[in-house]
């Protein structure tokens, strides 16, 4: 289909080759749409899967009530993706709940508010710093950088909650035995616990990046690909029941989102088949 | 909602193992560290829920107020009246249910029969075919809404709530859950039946059925959960003008943009969407969190 002219209303396809491509290259949206998803790609995964990493490790110690914190840190995971994107969009209002912490911890709110405001986050910082940066890279904007705590903030629990099965699953014996010989507490975690926890790391690491291309709820509630939050399953969206009715633009899109994803998993496995030969 | 989880510690998610040694446990510095840690993070996740339930209770006026307060000052239902009064809730939260339980019946069938199949009968083009479902967890939903809205217009389903349980009568994650579990029945049992000249489908109903209830417990209640919050195709097979074909969350989403600023009414119909989930969670946590432990483990 990404090779037609294939209006969505009338269902009529022309044949155009290369074309639907063609415009893709040529146009800024798409490539910001890809720039935007690589950002939140490499933002979200990495902090979820570290940030569930450590509470599964801390957890997994003798502490009282696992089962509360495991489903607390679980709960946000199941709830509504609208209702959830709703609540964060009343807290991060102009003068809402998120200003209000921000200001009593000394802060100044981001203006215009979160979600509202297209300013690059590194180029924020630079400024700080009296620099300017280059338009390409200027880094996800404040209001993308959002969207991506909440997802960091929904998936997190999820991923702890597979780590934790997956801390279960490795023999406390092994650890015992080091500890009789004399070895640290920090030892058997780099030695023993983590290397046995690599496979569950691989499965965070896999479904985290399914997941984090797929976002399109919360983008839907919170800006409707506004203020730099477009990323390439939005503009699918957009081309096509959003608005424009270009199927066959927005296949030519779901093309290259397939082949970045494919690429992507190949890419890990390589990375990770690596370390397994040490 | 803090204090109904406190009073839920199952016993189901206590170790089966003994506790590890102290050495292991390490000095009471970082069991306070620890602490801190888990319960700070419980207190952000619990924050963005607390707040929309306060301010559910809010007038609108005072929601609107800067600095904010925390708890509301008059306590009133008016926004849940609003919700109740002025829209077809009901309809909608019948709507999310039938579909649920649609997508829940067929997936737990057929899920269940295609588990199986892919795990105790040979058949040429076993691995291939299961390859190829397994793939499909790697295409982004929204790859599939134009060839899916297209059949769907083809049927003359559109904008009818059948849009949004047939496509998804049968999926991935689900053949994949019940082929590793059937995979990890032994198969002496199976082998006994046969000798004793059971058939296939006997087997499976007698046998492999009574021993996967939990499974299929933990497959029925990721397929109501989905269900219940699916957005992406709702809104995209459901037009704006079939109101009375909405669920929960297309409702959500229609009465944000009809009360842009009532926010204590927007937070009311979010805390029941919600609230039925919270309710399910309370009562069934085991099969909700065990789902996603079992598919990481064999993943």
């Amino acid at each position: 289909m990404s090779l037609f002219d294939w209006d969505l209303l009338t269902q009529q396809g022309r044949f155009i080759g290369l074309g639907n491509y063609r415009v893709l290259v040529a146009s800024d949206e798409f490539w910001s749409a890809l720039r935007n998803t690589v950002y939140y790609v490499l933002g979200v995964v990495p902090v979820q899967s570290a940030l569930a990493l450590l509470l599964a490790l801390v957890a997994n110690r003798r502490i009282r009530g696992r089962t509360f914190f495991r489903s607390a840190f679980y709960f946000p995971s199941i709830s509504s993706s609208v209702a959830v994107a709703l609540m964060f969009l009343w807290i991060l209002q102009g003068g809402g709940l998120a200003d209000g912490i921000l200001t009593l911890l000394g802060g100044t709110p981001p203006r215009p508010a979160w979600l509202s405001n297209p300013n690059g986050v590194f180029d924020l910082l630079a400024s700080r710093l009296g620099w300017k940066l280059p338009s390409w890279a200027i880094g996800p904007s404040v209001a993308l950088l959002c969207i991506m705590a909440l997802n960091v903030w929904t998936t997190t629990g999820t991923m702890m909650v597979i780590f934790l099965a997956g801390l279960q699953d490795i023999p406390r014996e092994l650890q015992e035995a080091a500890a009789v010989d004399g070895a640290t507490s920090r030892t058997i975690l780099w030695s023993i616990t983590l290397p046995l926890l690599r496979p569950i790391m691989l499965f965070v690491l896999a479904i985290g990046m399914i997941g984090a291309f797929q976002v399109f709820d919360q983008i839907w509630i919170m800006t409707r690909g506004q203020n730099q939050t477009t990323t390439l399953v939005w503009l699918i969206y957009s081309e096509s029941f959003g608005g424009g009715f270009r199927a066959g633009q927005a296949a030519a899109v779901a093309t290259v989102l397939l082949a970045v994803v494919f690429g992507l998993t190949m890419l890990q496995r390589r990375l990770f088949d690596r370390q397994a030969e040490w | 909602m803090r204090m109904a989880f406190g009073s839920t510690r199952s016993p189901a998610g206590r170790s089966r193992r003994p506790p590890p040694e102290r050495s292991i446990v390490g000095t009471a510095a970082t069991r306070t560290v620890s602490y801190g840690l888990l319960i700070g993070v419980a207190g952000l996740m619990f924050v963005p829920f607390l707040w929309s339930l306060t301010t559910s209770f809010k007038t609108s006026p005072e929601a609107a107020q800067v600095p904010p307060t925390i708890l509301p000052r008059q306590p009133t239902i008016d926004a849940y009246r609003t919700v109740i009064v002025q829209a077809p809730f009901a309809r909608w939260f019948a709507n999310s249910v039938m579909v649920a339980l649609a997508v829940v019946a067929t997936r737990c069938t057929l899920d269940t029969l295609a588990g199986y199949a892919f795990a105790r009968m040979r058949f040429p083009g076993r691995e291939l075919l299961f390859s190829a479902v397994i793939s499909t967890l790697m295409v982004s939903p929204i790859v599939l809404i134009i060839p899916r809205f297209i059949l769907l217009q083809q049927l003359g389903l559109v904008n009818t709530l059948h849009a949004l349980w047939i496509p998804f009568a049968s999926e991935a994650f689900g053949v994949f859950l019940m082929r590793q579990v059937f995979q990890s029945f032994p198969t002496e049992l199976e082998d006994a039946a046969r000798i004793d000249g059971a058939g296939r489908l006997r087997m499976f109903w007698s046998l492999a059925i009574p021993n996967a209830t939990p499974a299929i417990a933990t497959l029925a209640i990721f397929s109501f959960q989905g269900s219940w919050n699916r957005f992406l195709d709702a809104v995209i097979f459901i037009s704006g003008a079939h109101r009375d074909q909405f669920t929960l969350p297309l409702g959500l989403a229609y009465f944000r943009s009809l009360y842009y600023t009532d926010w204590p009414v927007v937070m009311a119909i979010a805390v029941l969407t919600t609230l039925p989930l919270a309710v399910a969670f309370l009562f069934c946590q085991r099969y909700f969190v065990e789902g996603a432990a079992r598919t990481g483990l064999n993943g």
